[in-house]
């Protein structure tokens, strides 16, 4: 069997998984529907958090991004993981108390407010679909890439399957559909990590590979030697930082405030039966989680390893097939600019011109053919990317349907409802979110990279400020919290917006505010959220009695 | 169900558990993987420099420990101060 044939066999048994989890699994009631009638074990809510916190973005994309950032690409790393210890010990349990379905919901009730309950919904469908369309992106490279379908057809298969277990199984069905897709998805990326660094340091713990000594009999360092070839090719110093040190601080504090404020991966909290079981759930999700990340800069090194030796100076005649492949579609190129038929593939550092330009999200699809392995790798790869990218397009569906359903119709416009016809509106609502993101897919807008930015920076300035202060302070009233939200907001999408789509020329390290990176000035913007906010309530009337109550009764595990 | 100033009391205990647990989580990401990043690198550990490892490894393996700190510390606090959930059957904690 081909690379190909083995990729349909894979993803064909994983689709025909989730499709019969679906199945066995469907929701009959609002309560299934929106958070799985709060009966998932803490382990099992775990991997499901892990599955749908981990995007095509952290399996496709992260490792070759640290492959080519070097220790920069440790704000993705800690940023997206040490916001779940903020989940874990500011949130999670608090919201698990408060036990209802959504993150408007929280905001709205706590506030006493509809404005900010609205505001809440429209933070939280904006971040959603911008998140989702990335995702059916992602399901149509690996289509394209591996069964040779185009990238639409393949976007359209991707819609079918989110569409049928999303919309029957809502949060239930999701649930356990995720923690199939952490299983195939860890499995995915973990195998390959393993046979790499037992082939490049006879070590088979990535974690461990990764500094160790090589096994080619030089007797060197991993680390060192990727140092020494950046040094000698031109490329910065691997193991060196980039970017200056308070941006690289404010951008991991971004990402983790962000990850905190994030209304797909906060609702999975609500999901557990009891307070404690959201703490220990969050614990059991950076655990499944950090299974990948703490893998992904072990891959991103033995990639860049792997790369640097074998494509550097080898003639164009000699090189892998992998290379011709990828070549095909067009994320290698390669432009023999001296005519000297060899590849010279150089940094900014050195004289010679750098001859080739390499795609970082194919490094880890591309990384067992470098590696030299089997075919059926490939194939689980090809399963896995589609399994990350599925889980969180599902999560990040239901989102957007339980915030217009139930926040928007049922808590604003017709509060008469009957459950039945809410749980069909939340299945319509999904069903047409399905077709949004899958057009969004389709015709990606240009910025959908760019707009990631924007949606961690929005949710860490107004989601997380907004949570926290409602959970911690029992002064902060509506006033402040609303004009924290709103000046959170707007100084951040503002900054964003100048520098991403105004000016992106001047999208530079000497133009920044403060050498602030679009990336990290949701640090900023979170900031001001908690300034504006404590100096409107200081000068506003506290909060009416029964909310203070309602304070007084999220922080306590039982229920009085 | 307990007095209003053991409630006090129990929320004090978990903001210093909360305060504690942060600053060490601040130590090893902010403080060791981007701070401190630079001396620490002068200190090498097998084929790691101290500083990238906090950086790319060691902070997230010290996230994960400090959640499931936190659990502990604070299923014991609530058993304490009994403020824990009551179920029919008794959880497993």
């Amino acid at each position: 069997m081909n690379v190909q044939a083995w990729t349909f066999v894979m993803v064909a048994l994983s689709f025909a998984l989730y499709i019969g989890i679906a199945i066995w699994s469907r929701a009959r009631s609002t309560g299934d529907f929106y958070v799985a009638a709060a009966q998932v074990s803490p382990v099992v809510n775990g991997m499901a958090t892990a599955a749908g916190w981990m995007s095509a973005a952290s399996f496709i994309s992260m490792a070759g991004l640290i492959a080519f950032m070097g220790r920069d690409g440790s704000v993705y790393l800690m940023g997206w993981t040490g916001g779940y210890v903020l989940l874990a010990l500011l949130l999670a349990p608090y919201l698990r108390k408060f036990g209802k379905y959504t993150v408007p919901d929280f905001v709205g009730d706590r506030y006493y407010s509809q404005v900010a309950r609205i505001v809440a919904v429209i933070c939280a469908i904006f971040i959603s679909f911008t998140y989702v369309a990335g995702q059916m992106r992602g399901v149509g490279i690996v289509f394209s890439r591996f069964l040779g379908v185009g990238i639409n057809t393949g976007v359209v298969i991707g819609m079918g399957i989110v569409f049928f277990y999303a919309v029957l199984g809502g949060m239930k069905g999701i649930t356990y559909t995720q923690v199939a897709q952490y299983c195939v998805l860890i499995f995915a990326f973990l195998v390959p990590a393993i046979f790499i660094s037992l082939f490049l340091t006879g070590n088979p713990i990535p974690q461990l590979g990764f500094g160790a000594v090589l096994t080619d009999g030089s007797g060197v360092y991993l680390l060192d030697r990727l140092d020494g070839l950046g040094r000698e090719l031109g490329f910065a110093t691997y193991t060196d930082g980039q970017k200056g040190m308070l941006d690289v601080f404010f951008i991991t504090a971004a990402l983790m405030a962000g990850t905190a404020g994030l209304p797909h991966v906060i609702v999975r909290f609500y999901t557990v039966p009891k307070v404690w079981q959201a703490r220990s759930s969050a614990g059991w999700a950076l655990l499944f989680i950090a299974l990948l990340y703490t893998t992904a800069p072990a891959v991103a090194a033995f990639a860049r390893a792997n790369l640097l030796t074998t494509v550097s100076n080898t003639p164009y005649r000699e090189v892998p097939s992998w290379f011709t492949n990828w070549e095909a579609t067009g994320l290698i190129q390669f432009e023999d600019k001296n005519g000297d038929g060899i590849i010279q593939y150089t940094g900014p550092a050195s004289d010679i011109p750098n001859e080739l330009t390499i795609d970082r999200d194919i490094i880890v699809l591309a990384n067992p053919e470098i590696a030299g392995l089997p075919d059926w790798v490939t194939g689980l790869v090809a399963a896995g990317g589609l399994a990350a990218a599925l889980s969180t397009a599902a999560g990040l569906l239901l989102v957007i349907s339980s915030s217009i359903a139930h926040d928007l119709v049922k808590k604003t416009i017709r509060p008469s409802i009957t459950e039945k016809r809410e749980l069909l509106i939340a299945r319509i609502t999904a069903g047409v979110a399905v077709i949004i993101s899958g057009y969004l897919g389709i015709n990606p807008p240009g910025f959908v990279g760019e707009v990631v930015a924007l949606a961690f920076g929005l949710a860490a300035s107004s989601f997380f400020p907004a949570i926290l202060l409602g959970i911690f302070s029992k002064r902060m009233n509506s006033h402040g919290a609303v004009s924290g939200m709103i000046a959170g907001i707007t100084f951040t999408s503002l900054y964003i917006a100048y520098f991403k789509f105004l000016h992106p020329e001047l999208n530079t390290a000497e133009h920044w505010w403060l050498g602030v990176s679009p990336e990290g000035i949701g640090t900023i913007g979170m900031a001001l959220n908690f300034l504006v906010a404590w100096v409107v309530a200081a000068f506003t009337e506290p909060p009416p009695l029964e909310i203070q109550q309602f304070v007084e009764e999220i922080r306590v595990p039982r229920k009085s | 169900m307990q007095s209003s100033g053991e409630k006090r009391e129990y929320w004090k205990r978990n903001l210093t558990y909360v305060g504690a647990l942060l600053a060490i989580w601040f130590l090893v990401s902010f403080g060791f993987g981007i701070l401190l990043v630079e001396p620490l690198n002068r200190v090498r550990i097998g084929g790691f420099k101290l500083g990238f490892w906090f950086a790319q490894q060691g902070s997230m393996y010290v996230f994960v420990i400090l959640i499931f700190v936190y659990v502990r510390l604070m299923n014991r606090l609530d058993r304490a101060y009994d403020v824990h959930e009551r179920d029919e059957q008794e959880d497993a904690t």
